[in-house]
């Protein structure tokens, strides 16, 4: 399919006021040829898989800089488990210490970017994941 | 059974991630959303389609977000869509609608769904009517379309929904730019938002004087509603207005219109269907590129490919149309 563009949602839980981060990471994704929804701030785990389910994204990327990482990550992927959004892509970034995201990675979310990240690193990153999914489907 | 089957039954049986699902798939050109929606069409026709446009920031999606609870007070379900701009150079968007429709999130009688205009010019998406009729099979009561912000050409929007409301505010873009663009008469109804600020009498009363002297040989005079939508001021008047339109559309002929707009709509199809095997699938702009590198005029180079084609065309019995019955729905 000729046509696909790769859909990402990037998504602001809890109460945490940080979005300089979320900002860059969306718009440095459009500028990678992708199409970003942005929730805005302050978004409940269930709203976001809500709107991660209207709207079929391919990946999922949370922005957490209070340290509420641990509980939301788990809650927002719940969430899309109910919805039978298993399969997309789970990331996110943020204030996360790296133990923390050793133990996120084991949960389901495929990758966690600390602060200083190049946001083409990330780029480059969720294209060669899509690329593989998209490769994986044209196959089965 | 196939797998567009399978996913129309599941539209029809009001699964919403099959609604999400089959948007995507008209989104990306495949080939199965082609299947449910022959399986689907049946359904569709139930739904009233309400086009949003207007130029940039004049709070389209502040708007559609007052209309949907509105629309929800009056226990209507309802479906939106809301494009937003492909940048030319990267071919990605930031779709940003759907923030200002934060509230209508969790509410389980609204989907919003946000599209990027890819390669469309005219304001839309290709693929923004078949999503409009995946909702209306789906069984939304209203649904929502805003276009992007539009300047001066952009009336895709017209050739999808029953009505259409040219949402326009005071200052940035002055009611005298939109009577220029021409986006005065494509409306069905005239929005002066914002109209908590100041100007907005000012830009009523032009409007006013405008539609004056060019809607005096419609049948249908667009009124001019002043709204907030940002303060909900105005909204159950504007819905009030967009009914009595719609009263209007049936009054007349509502088959009729929206069968002209599918006329349109399948041109479309096949325009670009053509255009993609044409320019894309086969080598004919390989061949466009060596008959210029020969120093051919363009238009020498186009009679060529265009005398070609038709040679071809005249040339099978099976690229002439075949003559069958059709039925509307
Ligand atoms: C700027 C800043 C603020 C600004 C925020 C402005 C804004 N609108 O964003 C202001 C001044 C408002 C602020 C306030 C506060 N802050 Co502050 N703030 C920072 C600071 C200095 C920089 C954050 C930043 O913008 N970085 C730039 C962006 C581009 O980087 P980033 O967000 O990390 O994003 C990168 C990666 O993390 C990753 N990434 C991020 N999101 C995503 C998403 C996806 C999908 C992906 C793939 C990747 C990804 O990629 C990005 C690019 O590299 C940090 C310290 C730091 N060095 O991080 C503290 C910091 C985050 N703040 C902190 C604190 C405590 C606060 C306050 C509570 C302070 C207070 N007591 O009032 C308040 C809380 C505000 C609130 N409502 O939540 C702490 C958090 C501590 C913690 N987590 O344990 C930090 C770490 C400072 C510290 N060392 O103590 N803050
Ligand atoms: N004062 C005032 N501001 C409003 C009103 N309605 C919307 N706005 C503001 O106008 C800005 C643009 O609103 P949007 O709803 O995003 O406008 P839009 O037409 O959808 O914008 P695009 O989709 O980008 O073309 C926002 O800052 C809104 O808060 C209103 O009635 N009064
Ligand atoms: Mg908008």
């Amino acid at each position: 399919m000729t046509d696909r563009k790769i859909r990402v949602l990037v998504a602001k839980p809890g109460l945490d006021g940080h979005d300089r981060g979320a900002k860059t990471v969306a718009s440095a994704l459009r500028d990678y040829g992708m199409e970003v929804i942005y929730t805005g701030l302050h978004q409940t785990p269930e709203a976001i898989a809500e709107i991660a389910a209207q709207e079929d994204v391919d990946v999922v990327g949370l922005s957490i800089l209070s340290g509420a990482h641990m509980t939301l990550f788990p809650r927002v992927r719940e969430e899309l488990v109910k919805r039978d959004m298993a399969h997309v892509v789970l990331t996110g970034g943020g204030i996360i210490p790296s133990d923390d995201m050793l133990e996120l990675e084991k949960q389901g979310y495929a990758k966690l970017f600390g602060p200083g990240t190049h946001t083409e690193e990330i780029a480059k990153w969720i294209q060669a994941e899509m690329q593989r999914r998209f490769a994986a489907e044209a196959r089965s | 059974m196939s797998e567009g089957l399978r996913i129309a039954e599941r539209l029809l049986a009001g699964d919403r991630t099959a609604l999400a699902r089959l948007i995507s798939w008209a989104e990306n050109g495949d080939s199965r959303f082609r299947a449910a929606h022959a399986a689907f069409y049946g359904r569709v026709g139930r739904a009233r389609r309400i086009g949003i446009t207007g130029p940039p920031g004049a709070g389209k999606s502040t708007l559609v977000n007052e209309l949907a609870r509105v629309l929800r007070g009056q226990q209507k379900t309802v479906g939106i869509l809301a494009v937003d701009p492909t940048s030319p150079i990267s071919g990605g968007a930031l779709l940003g609608d759907r923030i200002r429709m934060e509230s209508r999130t969790l509410d389980p009688g609204v989907f919003i769904r946000s599209m990027a205009s890819r390669e469309s010019h005219g304001g839309l998406a290709r693929a923004a009517v078949d999503a409009c009729d995946a909702m209306d099979a789906f069984g939304f009561d209203v649904i929502l379309l805003e276009t992007v912000g539009v300047g001066q050409a952009e009336y895709d929007v017209v050739g999808a929904a029953d009505s259409v409301l040219v949402v326009l505010c005071p200052g940035a873009g002055d009611g005298i730019q939109a009577m220029k663009a021409g986006l005065l008469e494509v409306a069905d109804v005239l929005v002066v938002n914002k109209c908590d600020l100041d100007g907005a009498d000012r830009l009523q009363n032009d409007l006013s004087e405008a539609v004056h002297v060019r809607f005096t040989k419609r049948a249908w005079t667009p009124p001019i509603v002043a709204v907030s939508a940002g303060k909900s001021f105005g909204v159950e008047e504007l819905v009030q207005e967009v009914e009595r339109h719609f009263a209007h559309l049936e009054a007349a002929d509502l088959a009729l219109s929206r069968r002209s707009k599918r006329v349109q709509h399948v041109e479309n199809v096949v325009d670009e269907r053509l255009h993609r095997l044409l320019w894309r699938d086969r080598g004919w702009r390989a061949h466009v590129e060596r008959e210029l590198a020969r120093t051919v005029s363009p238009y020498e180079v186009a009679e060529g490919v265009l005398a070609e084609l038709t040679a071809r065309l005249s040339a099978g019995p099976s690229m002439s149309p075949v003559d069958r019955k059709v039925s509307t729905p």
